[in-house]
């Protein structure tokens, strides 16, 4: 944590925690059912509520938000454009196509099973992304987000031809559409699995922010390219893949919370990463409130929200930025 | 070169009237009056539709001086579906369903068009970086399809599978009750972008040759943006939105005729829109079973030409 504190000093870190954990308490306390802040101590019934459907949702959220976040930081430093995110560039929708298919040929899979099938098509889809990418030549910046947003789109009416002939476009779209509100205690805690993938991204930031170099230079500096594109690849696919089975399509946290991390704090991966994971649950947590409050006491999809939020953060982000990317 | 694109012309219309013919005819019993009235208002929508984009994706990469640019690629169809939310939430659920389908046609091409002056012009006038332009056309799909089901959403839980059915392609259920309107205003739009043909030529010089040439650039180009919008909310209204469509039939019609005059490119375009749709729709009909699933075909491979042309066109 030093490299953070040094550059953003103690009290910006301080307040930056003290606002999650503020959204963390308010996002337990909105809901249909009542509970009072006293009642959470008190009352049996409220503190089930609690312990079964509030905290796992805010739990998901925060998970969720924190995993795509960094798995869209690791994404644009392995397709060294900033641009790029998993759910805008192929990722979530091969991990669509995975749960379709082993849906379709084995009924009865467990989640466990569902998450591997999804995190290996999503693999699949990502390299195929990336050694496409990598092609494109490097004076085009916003040519790869573009390729990837219409390679999403092909992959996407890929899973909806075979869910149309399989008759499960019902079953895609709700698994598909991102939002908690099934969230309950015991549908979650796959998520978790996306907490050890953070952590391995931390342990391996500095390599990644060697990649970021570029793959000669940092072949000359001793890294192993091949093999941290491998891992790099692993965390953007199993992060994807279990966010797409247990809440579905969340598209721009990937992209927006990185972009914005690192137009206040640099490129250095290890001092990025607590920040990028924490405003990425602040993100999502914020995005799921309001849309919990938007249309009391009906729910409006966090993925729907995010959508206008996240589009219009990009067209923002499209527009301000110089055009060297 | 004249008389091999007479050639080319003649045989997309005979197959375009074998394909109608086909349409037509094929696994038809029963009452025959009745399907053939079924039918012939269905050829018709689809014959609509197919004109409406090729014309205003010819028009709109002409415009724009880009051939793999096209008015859906840019978010105009969801920009029309958008218009409609917007309808919707301005007058409620009930005052939409009560609404005379021709009045809120009329009303939501109308809003349509102004947005799209509004949102286009700007970003024309100012001649961004052409994949910048592109992208933020992607973008700006994107925002206005989650800012529609976002107000589908709030207007009213009940009401919303209402605008659920406008919100996705499908060529198998198509808005009859609109049809009229939809014709009149596309065979005005597609008229006007007929007697422009030899202007549009012009215009595909380049701005600055063609103000030398004595056109005003940025009136004719405003008229004909707002062109392209109308005959996207006909093609809209009737089906709904469709990514790549136009950008497969007019970069096919372009390899066939090789060649841009709008007088040739046109018809070639619309004609071969014809053949894509209406063969698509008797094919899927008879053969595959899957009557809907023809919009995501055509979303597939228009998908593989658009980056098959985006990457060409830079490693060119």
């Amino acid at each position: 944590m030093m490299p953070v504190e040094q550059a953003v000093g103690r009290p910006v870190g301080a307040a930056a925690l003290l606002v999650l954990a503020g959204l963390f308490v308010t996002s337990l306390f909105v809901g249909v059912g009542e509970v009072s802040l006293g009642g959470a101590f008190t009352d049996p019934d409220a503190l089930y509520l609690i312990a079964a459907s509030r905290l796992p949702r805010t739990l998901a959220a925060v998970l969720t938000g924190a995993g795509l976040a960094i798995a869209g930081l690791v994404m644009q430093t392995l397709a060294r454009n900033r641009f790029v995110e998993p759910t805008t560039a192929g990722t979530g929708q091969s991990a669509a196509l995975g749960i379709l298919l082993v849906t379709l040929l084995m009924p009865s899979a467990s989640i466990a099973l569902k998450t591997l099938v999804a995190s290996l098509t999503a693999l699949a889809g990502t390299s195929l992304f990336l050694s496409i990418a990598h092609r494109l030549p490097p004076t085009q910046p916003f040519l790869v987000p573009l390729f990837g947003l219409v390679y999403g789109g092909v992959v996407g009416a890929a899973v909806t031809f075979v869910a149309w002939h399989a008759d499960l476009l019902q079953f895609v779209e709700i698994w598909t559409s991102g939002e908690f509100s099934g969230v309950l205690r015991g549908r979650y805690e796959l998520l978790w699995v996306s907490a050890a993938m953070l952590a391995a991204t931390w342990i391996f930031a500095d390599r990644f922010t060697l990649m970021s170099l570029g793959r000669d230079v940092s072949v000359g500096l001793g890294l192993d390219y091949a093999r941290m594109m491998q891992i790099g690849l692993v965390i953007i696919s199993v992060v994807t893949a279990l966010t797409v089975v247990v809440v579905g399509l969340i598209p721009f946290v990937g992209l927006v919370v990185p972009n914005m991390v690192s137009r206040l704090m640099g490129d250095n991966m290890r001092s990025a990463i607590p920040w990028v994971a924490g405003s990425g649950a602040a993100l999502v947590l914020v995005c799921d409130i309001v849309g919990r409050l938007l249309r009391f006491p009906y729910e409006i999809p966090v993925g729907t929200v995010l959508g206008v939020v996240g589009a219009a953060a990009f067209l923002w982000l499209l527009f301000r930025r110089p055009a060297h990317a | 070169m004249r008389d091999r694109s007479t050639i080319v012309l003649a045989a997309l219309g005979l197959t375009a009237l074998a394909c109608i013919g086909a349409f037509m005819t094929i696994g038809l019993r029963g009452n025959i009056a009745f399907a053939l009235e079924l039918r012939s208002t269905r050829l018709l929508a689809l014959v609509l539709v197919a004109i409406s984009i090729a014309v205003s994706t010819v028009v709109f990469q002409t415009v724009t001086a880009n051939r793999i640019l096209t008015p859906s690629i840019m978010g105009l169809d969801a920009l029309y579906v958008f218009s409609q939310s917007l309808l919707v939430f301005a007058v409620g659920g009930l005052g939409f369903a009560s609404l005379d389908p021709r009045l809120k046609f009329a009303g939501e091409a109308l809003v349509m068009v102004a947005l799209a002056a509004l949102l286009f012009l700007p970003l024309l006038r100012s001649r961004v970086d052409l994949i910048l332009m592109l992208l933020a056309g992607v973008t700006i799909g994107v925002l206005f399809r989650s800012l529609s089901s976002l107000l589908a959403r709030l207007i009213d839980p009940n009401d919303f599978a209402l605008l659920q059915g406008a919100s996705y392609a499908g060529f198998g259920k198509i808005h009859g009750e609109l049809l009229l309107a939809a014709g009149v205003l596309s065979s005005i739009g597609i008229a006007i972008a007929w007697r422009m043909r030899h202007v549009l030529d012009v215009l595909a010089l380049g701005r600055d040759t063609a103000t030398g040439l004595g056109l005003e650039w940025t009136r004719v180009v405003a008229g004909l943006i707002m062109l392209v919008a109308a005959l996207v909310a006909v093609s809209t209204a009737l089906v709904g939105p469709v990514a790549f469509f136009g950008l497969l039939v007019v970069a096919l019609g372009e390899r066939l005729i090789d060649t841009r005059r709008h007088a040739i490119l046109l018809p070639a375009a619309a004609l071969v829109a014809i053949i894509v749709l209406v063969g698509g729709q008797t094919i899927l009909q008879h053969g595959l079973g899957g009557v809907s699933t023809l919009g995501v075909v055509i979303e597939f491979v228009g998908g593989l030409v658009f980056l098959a042309m985006l990457l060409h066109g830079v490693r060119r």
